[in-house]
């Protein structure tokens, strides 16, 4: 494998062209008399001229310095990097659902809005709750959405004072973000020896200015926070509502339902539970499901139906208002769609059974040479610890990095940020026993390699074409853009090469 | 049982047995029994020949635009895509990535992040760009929060021809402080009114926020306004379409200190609007308060070029509450289609279709306005959309009409402005030529005889 790909930029050369577009046969006039002089613009623009062939060739280069779910184990815990199915990605791509206009007329859209609404009612038995909106595009949103719905909720019924909101410290990082970007005041609850939710502690922080606790069931550590029935009363005793951070409903699926447990709001992840891919980043979608009481928030538009004819319903007075342009990542829901028709009732229960299945089975396997700091059997992750490999100066990042060099993914490591040395590892329930037993020969093999020359391990991976990124370097003085890169040449000093690793991961 | 399920029945009891237990009940333990269900209310799974002719009944029942010639933009518009963009988004190694924590293991991501943002920086004339955000709207509203940070007042500007859509985004984005919201309207030619302007821009503005394009299609010259914004220590947001930057000046070349937009028009089929990509880019200045990813380039333990993600102290997953954003997933394969489409096209793709787009709807105006009953509202130089007056005959009978003709004939704008209830916005790019125009215009020209 070549070590650098040359940027699209240096394979530029003035005369190539990697595009086909019709002619123009309009007004041929020179277009400096049709544009105002003030507004056109300067056409040398800094843009690659390559050929088709050799742009091909570039990114398929580049997509194989990736790894992925379809070429590699991803135990990336919190993220559920499962099998992404096919047939979602062809069904996404019919004519009649890549090529619609979100302004058509009502009575050209009604297949993809049933399909819309037959997803909502899934979602609506799958998680107890008793309406979706569909429109967040990923979970941040969808929390961000679920924090204007607590706050639209608490001053209709004149109750202002309301400023608070609770997340555990083992909560993921976008549950503080959200209640804050909307203008809340965070405020933690630490986690006892079990890794739940310390209810006395919690008990103590809650009062009249209480909005909401944010939890995620299973938490962030693969543990079910078995105190669920007096967190929610306390919670609900106190005026608070309780929202639901779906990020690890793959551990649920037919077992238990969010809204029987008390809570008033969730968020899924589609892009985990429901196997929509996670593309590098995203598209994903975060759609926000609610008990009664908080309907009349929900943004706009819904889907409604009458007499088998689909509409939006766009009247809703009390709504928090748009979270977007148009309607939601669609392209996703129709993956989540065909997702949940495929498995129906028994898949969906086999899915979270085998995920609980294999979870357990890895912990079982490596929790002799890793660390688990809290015991008893786990949902659909756990978390292990480099503890004893600490000792030896070998560090969670080292293994994640050394993981690499079998051709598996690494966990996600120093998170939750209260286990050190943590590794969040989440097989799912697409991986085979064959690759789990893989996953633990390799496992133990670095547990020997951590005893018997640690210092190596800080160099890892070997077999890679890049090993150890220098982030200081990056982050002092950013090269951003192809043009910051020319700049930097023209000045290029020496530089430190850092052998830190990658900070935090999480999903 | 379901193929994409490994485990046998084999498996299941042999790692069960290894566990210690005998049943999988014994592993769920702590899910309290009243909590627990038995079964699931929805249907038994199909087969995938079931689901495949399930979905694709579903699908043929829309009137897609292989059905209908549609002329609706609006912040969504048809473009054509080159072959080569969805072929490098099927590679199952760019799609069933994760974000690209793990520099080592996702150099592709990373590298193609890294061209994405050059591309995006040169077209909108910006310093940088992140990786993406959702969409254009939650862009705009996330450029007016870091535009209250950054400035530390509490009054944004909004031109009330910016997208309605992004305008309720804005608001409820901003709804959960006290901060105040003011809307600019439009003069007779389609442009900001400067003298409503003038009057509200003081030293309690973050930001004006503009789009050019703007909502009714008209090109807007911002740089004086600019300067004023500036003036009184206030940002200047530019929404744009990133494809009119081919003829038109980038936001970054008259001014504009934070460019954002929807990006679907690089690469991006409307799919009923999403999932799309918005586009976050700034000036130098910002760039260290920019919400999202950014992938910077380099050096590894070896000295060789390569890519991470970088400034990750701006994140909600190192800084939690005090991050600037929430955001966490974005829309990275969409940027990569962007990217691809960019590559694809160069500059003089990007001019060329740039070009097009505006010949065409210039056409198309010229001869609409020529039918009867109906008027040019706006004459401002527009890029591929613009707003006509129906006269005599009401906006909805003109597109129940066009029906019958298999045309979807321009967004009512009644829907969006009680002002412009007699009005369609009509959008014409790249994918009509001038026989589809004339076969418009006729049509028009037949319902309103």
């Amino acid at each position: 494998m070549n070590k650098e790909t040359p940027l699209v930029y240096e394979l530029s050369q003035e005369g190539k062209k990697g595009f086909s577009l019709p002619h123009s046969h309009f007004d041929s006039s020179d277009i400096s008399k049709l544009v105002p002089e003030s507004l056109m613009r300067d056409p040398e623009m800094d843009l690659p001229s390559v050929s088709e062939p050799e742009l091909v060739r570039h990114y398929v280069n580049l997509s194989q310095k990736n790894f992925s779910v379809d070429t590699n184990f991803y135990p990336l815990g919190s993220c559920t990097m499962k099998y992404n199915p096919k047939i979602n990605e062809d069904a996404a791509r019919f004519d009649g659902f890549a090529n619609i206009h979100p302004l058509q007329p009502e009575d050209s859209l009604q297949g993809i809005m049933k399909l819309l609404f037959d997803l909502e009612s899934s979602l609506k038995e799958i998680t107890g709750m008793d309406r979706f909106t569909l429109q967040p595009a990923a979970g941040a949103h969808g929390e961000l959405c679920g924090m204007m719905l607590v706050k639209s909720y608490h001053e209709a019924r004149g109750d202002m004072k309301r400023k608070n909101v609770l997340v555990p410290d083992s909560s993921h990082g976008t549950n503080p973000a959200s209640a804050a970007l909307f203008g809340f005041n965070v405020v933690e609850v630490k986690s006892d020896e079990r890794g739940r939710v310390d209810l006395a502690h919690l008990k103590s922080l809650i009062n009249d200015e209480t909005a909401c606790l944010m939890l995620t069931n299973p938490n962030t550590i693969g543990l079910f926070e078995d105190d669920i029935q007096q967190i929610q009363k306390a919670i609900h005793d106190v005026g608070g509502l309780l929202y639901y951070d779906g990020a690890n409903m793959n551990a649920l699926l037919g077992i238990a339902r969010p809204g029987d447990m008390g809570f008033d709001i969730v968020h899924l992840n589609l892009h985990k539970t429901f196997s929509t891919p996670h593309g590098g980043g995203g598209p994903g979608a975060g759609p926000v499901g609610v008990k009664k009481h908080l309907i009349p928030y929900l943004p706009t538009p819904l889907v409604k139906e009458e007499k088998g004819v689909y509409s939006w319903d766009e009247d809703i007075p009390d709504s928090i208002g748009k979270l977007r342009a148009f309607l939601g990542n669609i392209g996703v829901l129709v993956r989540a769609y065909v997702y949940i028709a495929h498995l129906g009732r028994e898949g969906l229960k086999q899915v979270s059974q085998d995920a609980i299945i294999n979870a357990n089975y890895l912990k079982k396997k490596i929790e002799e040479h890793f660390t688990v700091p809290f015991p008893g059997f786990c949902m659909h992750e756990f978390v292990a610890q480099a503890v004893k490999q600490n000792d030896l100066g070998v560090h969670a990042t080292d293994i994640a990095k050394r993981l690499l060099d079998f051709g598996i993914h690494a966990p996600t490591i120093y998170f939750p940020l209260i286990v050190a040395e943590a590794m969040m590892i989440e097989p799912t329930e697409t991986e085979s026993k064959a690759t789990l037993d893989q996953f633990v020969k390799v496992m133990l093999t670095i547990a020997d390699e951590a005893v018997e020359f640690p210092e190596r391990l800080h160099e890892a991976p070997f077999t890679l074409a890049i090993s150890r990124p220098d982030e200081v370097k990056a982050a002092r003085n950013p090269i951003l853009t192809y043009k910051d890169y020319r700049a930097s040449k023209d000045n290029n000093g020496s530089s430190s090469i850092s052998t830190t690793g990658v900070p935090v991961h999480a999903g | 049982m379901s193929n994409w399920l490994p485990l046998t029945e084999t498996d299941r009891s042999e790692m069960l047995k290894e566990l210690g237990v005998d049943s999988f009940e014994q592993l769920i333990e702590f899910v309290p029994k009243d909590l627990r269900i038995s079964d699931l209310n929805i249907p038994d799974g199909l087969n995938e020949l079931e689901l495949m002719r399930k979905t694709k009944a579903l699908a043929q029942t829309n009137q897609s635009t292989s059905d209908f010639m549609s002329y609706l933009g609006a912040g969504c518009y048809e473009h054509f895509i080159p072959s080569i963009v969805n072929h490098m988004l099927s590679r199952g190694e760019f799609y069933t990535a994760y974000t690209p924590y793990q520099a080592e293991a996702s150099q592709g991501t990373l590298q193609t992040i890294f061209e994405y943002q050059s591309m995006m920086s040169e077209l909108t004339g910006m310093d940088l760009s992140n990786a993406s955000n959702y969409d254009g709207a939650s862009a705009t509203a996330e450029a007016a929060l870091l535009a209250l940070r950054h400035t530390r007042r509490n009054k944004i500007l909004v031109s009330k021809s910016l997208h309605p859509d992004y305008r309720s985004t804005i608001q409820t984005y901003l709804s959960g402080d006290d901060y105040v919201i003011e809307e600019i309207n439009w003069s007779e030619k389609g442009f900001l009114d400067q003298t409503q302007l003038l009057a509200s821009l003081d030293k309690e503005v973050a930001a004006l926020i503009v789009q050019t394009p703007n909502f009714f299609g008209v090109v807007e010259d911002f740089e004086k306004i600019t300067e004023k914004v500036h003036e009184v220590g206030a940002l200047l947001v530019a929404a744009v379409n990133p494809i009119s930057c081919g003829l038109f000046k980038g936001p970054g070349q008259w001014g504009a200190d934070i460019a954002v937009g929807e990006g679907q028009s690089l690469g991006v089929p409307m799919a009923l609007g999403g999932p799309a990509l918005g586009f976050f880019a700034v000036k130098k200045a910002l760039m260290r308060k920019i919400p999202g990813r950014l992938a910077g380039m380099t050096t590894d333990r070896n000295g060789n070029r390569c890519f991470t993600l970088t400034l990750q102290a701006r994140e909600q997953h190192i800084r939690r509450e005090k991050a600037g954003s929430n955001i966490c997933t974005n829309q990275a394969l969409l940027a990569l289609a962007a990217c691809v489409y960019l590559s694809a096209m160069g500059k003089e793709g990007v001019r060329k279709v740039s070009e097009y787009n505006f010949r065409s709807a210039l056409y198309l105006k010229e001869q609409l306005s020529k039918v009867k009953g109906l008027e040019i509202v706006f004459s401002g130089t527009s890029f591929n959309e613009f707003v006509i007056r129906s006269k005599n005959v009401s906006v909805s009978d003109i597109q129940k009409q066009l029906k019958d003709f298999k045309i979807f004939g321009g967004v009512d704008l009644g829907r969006f402005y009680s002002e412009f209830k007699d009005c369609l916005l009509i959008c014409a790019t790249e994918t009509k030529t001038k026989e589809d125009l004339d076969k418009f215009v006729n049509a028009m020209k037949q319902i309103l005889s």
